[in-house]
């Protein structure tokens, strides 16, 4: 979707900020291929899933074949294409950076809107995918990613990296950036500006990353690409509900005639994709 | 509890479900005391509703008794006897508060669904679909309701529940269309669909100033009660036909306002109506506009078409040359419930509006598929369970 675009970035005259490119864009090892195709299969299977198209359906075979292939460490298309990510080759070089850029307006004051934000263990209260965002000092901070619980926490364990606050204006913009030997490298800017008309606050996020290097690294990045950009959409929407209403949207945890809704732990595969918002952010 | 499960296209089941609970902090539980069907809640058993999962539970338009209330709702209290509008607004974001209701941006947890398809989502809505949020519904003997502060209405002392029940959602749907049509005193103003919502909407539009209301349809009770107790003139569309007569009792102007309360599965006698069944049939095209091209065609020069029949997806040969050179205005939308509600109780105590007359059959939960094959023969206004 977003590579034959100029970026949204340059549009909103943001993003100049790229990341480093220190972690996983550089370790062509199996390990850290590893870690993206779990992930990203199991954001793909639950995207596809719920998408209930066609498309869907390819999106969610797909996402299926990529958590195998992570849990196992085992891609039966490698072997038969001749290929060993795990080898180092000589010739590695960093990925260019993806770009995700996602802008929504909050009802409220600029102020209010800046203020939860920039108090980043908040964060965690809307970004599904985070367990904990601990503030170090007043630039540094420590993310801990939340892994969807069962299969790809225990393969993977925890996914944690270290961020910097590179420019802050205070109730207009931050730019970050994460500190280098990141699992996974990315940088970031969030703008707040208020919106015509007394509508509000415009929230505008920009967060780059680099794709783990290797063959297979790219390839899976372009495939999962959507799913994550839908994954920040919904983060930025969830903001809005808490900074609106004070909660965050849900049916979670409702009635239905399913059983297997019913009886946790007894869910089929294919329901517990569906069911749960949470799983939709399996990191980062 | 039990509650009416959606279990697959025209199959409906009565089932044990878990009761539901306080989840959020403006939530309420209410005791079901009426809920009733609505012609959309047909969309979703014929399956034009591509996102109804089965052991969803269905109903959007009830009224009932607060028995809980989270921590944050402030303006209820337990024992409240109370309608709920069907569609479900937050309050706080900038649509809620310029009272555009169904457009809020925070009530519907699955957003992303219509965003795909509609660029921007609309409202969540009680037990109607996963597109629309997923919530369970009111054919229950209980039911959650998010942002209860804002969506429920205490229901005045004398007020009987058969006639509140519709100021959930067939009558502020009915006013909004009459609404919408912006009638000026002396107006005629032409009908479709003499269903609740076109009942409805013709009181509506007597009460906002209609001289003249034309309803049609080929449902020989529901043209009776459009006549004898809504009040409008009615066509017979099985009979004649309705562009000429429209034309014939105007004197040759076509009627001011023309409102279509039927939507995408319209009906009709002529070609096209089996033109619209074959493409609809193979999914080229999700809903029928008979009636949309109808009330096009029929509208006066320079007058206002009000779509509330609801459509869902494409439509097809809407003459888009007869809008444009006639000077029509469109105006369109789903209820904004919230802003009428007060109002229409108001009315209906008053005898300004009737309403009770829709319930022509009460039936119990463990009977919900039989009455909505009714419903769906039209062989009645309303089927309205009573759960208990
Ligand atoms: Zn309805
Ligand atoms: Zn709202």
């Amino acid at each position: 979707m977003a590579n034959k675009k100029q970026p949204v970035s340059s549009l909103l005259g943001m993003g100049p900020i790229e990341p480093d490119t220190s972690g996983s864009s550089r370790i062509n090892v199996d390990n850290t291929e590893r870690i993206w195709s779990a992930a990203g299969g199991a954001l793909l299977a639950t995207y596809g899933l719920r998408r209930g198209s066609l498309g869907g359906l390819l999106l969610a075979t797909l996402g299926g074949f990529m958590v195998y292939r992570g849990a196992s460490g085992y891609c039966p298309m490698n072997k038969a294409l001749g290929r060993n990510t795990a080898e180092p080759k000589s010739d590695d070089k960093a990925m260019d950076s993806i770009e995700i850029a996602k802008s929504l307006t909050i009802n409220k004051p600029r102020k209010e809107v800046y203020a939860y934000w920039r108090q980043l263990e908040n964060l965690p209260q809307f970004m599904f995918h985070l367990s904990e965002v601990q503030q170090l000092d007043n630039k540094r901070s420590h993310w801990v990613a939340k892994l969807s619980d069962g299969l790809l926490a225990k393969t993977l364990g925890t996914v944690e990296w270290d961020a910097e606050i590179l420019e802050e204006v205070k109730n207009e913009r931050l730019v970050w950036k994460s500190v280098a030997d990141a699992r996974i490298d990315n940088a970031g800017e969030v703008r707040f500006v208020d919106a015509p008309n007394g509508q509000g606050t415009e929230v505008h996020a920009v967060i780059k990353y680099r794709p783990p290097a290797g063959q297979l690294g790219g390839a899976i990045m372009k495939l999962f690409n959507p799913a994550f950009e839908e994954m920040i959409k919904q983060d930025l929407r969830r903001f809005k509900q808490l900074l609106e209403t004070g909660e965050i949207t849900t049916i979670e945890g409702q009635p239905s005639g399913r059983k297997s809704e019913q009886q946790p732990g007894k869910k089929p595969i294919s329901e517990q994709a569906k069911v749960d918002e949470k799983h939709e952010s399996a990191m980062l | 509890m039990k509650a009416l499960c959606y279990n697959g296209v025209g199959d409906l089941r009565t089932e044990r479900v878990p009761d539901p609970t306080i989840i959020n902090p403006k939530d309420a539980i209410l005791r079901v005391i009426l809920s009733s069907v609505c012609g959309s809640d047909l969309h979703l058993l014929n399956g034009y509703v591509p996102t109804m999962r089965e052991g969803d539970i269905i109903g959007h338009e009830f009224m009932g008794e607060v028995i809980e209330i989270g921590s944050e709702v402030k303006n209820l209290k337990k024992g409240d006897r109370v309608v709920v509008c069907s569609i479900l607004g937050c309050g706080e974001c900038q649509y809620c508060q310029s009272t555009q209701w169904s457009l809020c941006d925070n009530s519907n947890p699955h957003a992303w669904i219509p965003e795909k398809a509609y660029g921007y989502s609309p409202a969540g809505i009680f037990g109607y679909s996963h597109a629309f949020g997923g919530y369970a519904g009111s054919h229950a003997d209980y039911i959650r309701v998010p942002y209860a502060d804002r969506g429920c209405f205490v229901i005045p002392e004398g007020l009987p529940d058969e006639a509140a029940v519709f100021a959930s959602d067939a009558l502020p749907t009915g006013f909004m269309a009459a609404d919408l049509a912006d009638i000026q005193p002396g107006n005629v103003v032409a009908i479709w669909g003499c269903g609740g919502v076109g009942q409805m909407a013709i009181q509506s539009a007597f009460l906002l100033g209609a001289s003249r209301v034309i309803a049609i349809d080929r449902e020989p009770d529901r043209l009776r009660m459009a006549k004898e107790i809504s009040g409008a003139e009615v066509l017979d569309f099985s009979k004649v036909d309705v562009q000429e007569a429209l034309r014939e009792m105007t004197g040759g102007r076509g009627p001011d306002r023309c409102i279509d309360c039927v939507g995408m599965e319209a009906v009709s006698e002529g070609l096209d109506y089996y033109y619209d069944k074959t493409k609809q049939f193979v999914r080229l095209e999700s809903d029928r506009p008979i009636v949309l091209r109808e009330a096009i065609m029929a509208c006066r020069k320079g007058g206002t078409v009000s779509i509330i029949g609801v459509y869902g997806g494409l439509v097809d040969s809407i003459p888009m040359g007869a809008a444009m050179n006639k000077a029509l205005t469109f105006r369109m939308g789903q209820q904004h419930g919230q802003r009428y509600i007060p109002r229409l109780l108001e009315h209906l105590q008053k005898g300004e509006l009737n309403s009770s007359f829709m319930l022509t059959h009460k039936m119990s939960l463990d009977q919900g598929m039989a009455g909505y094959d009714l419903f769906n023969k039209k062989e009645t206004m309303r089927v309205v369970f009573a759960p208990q």
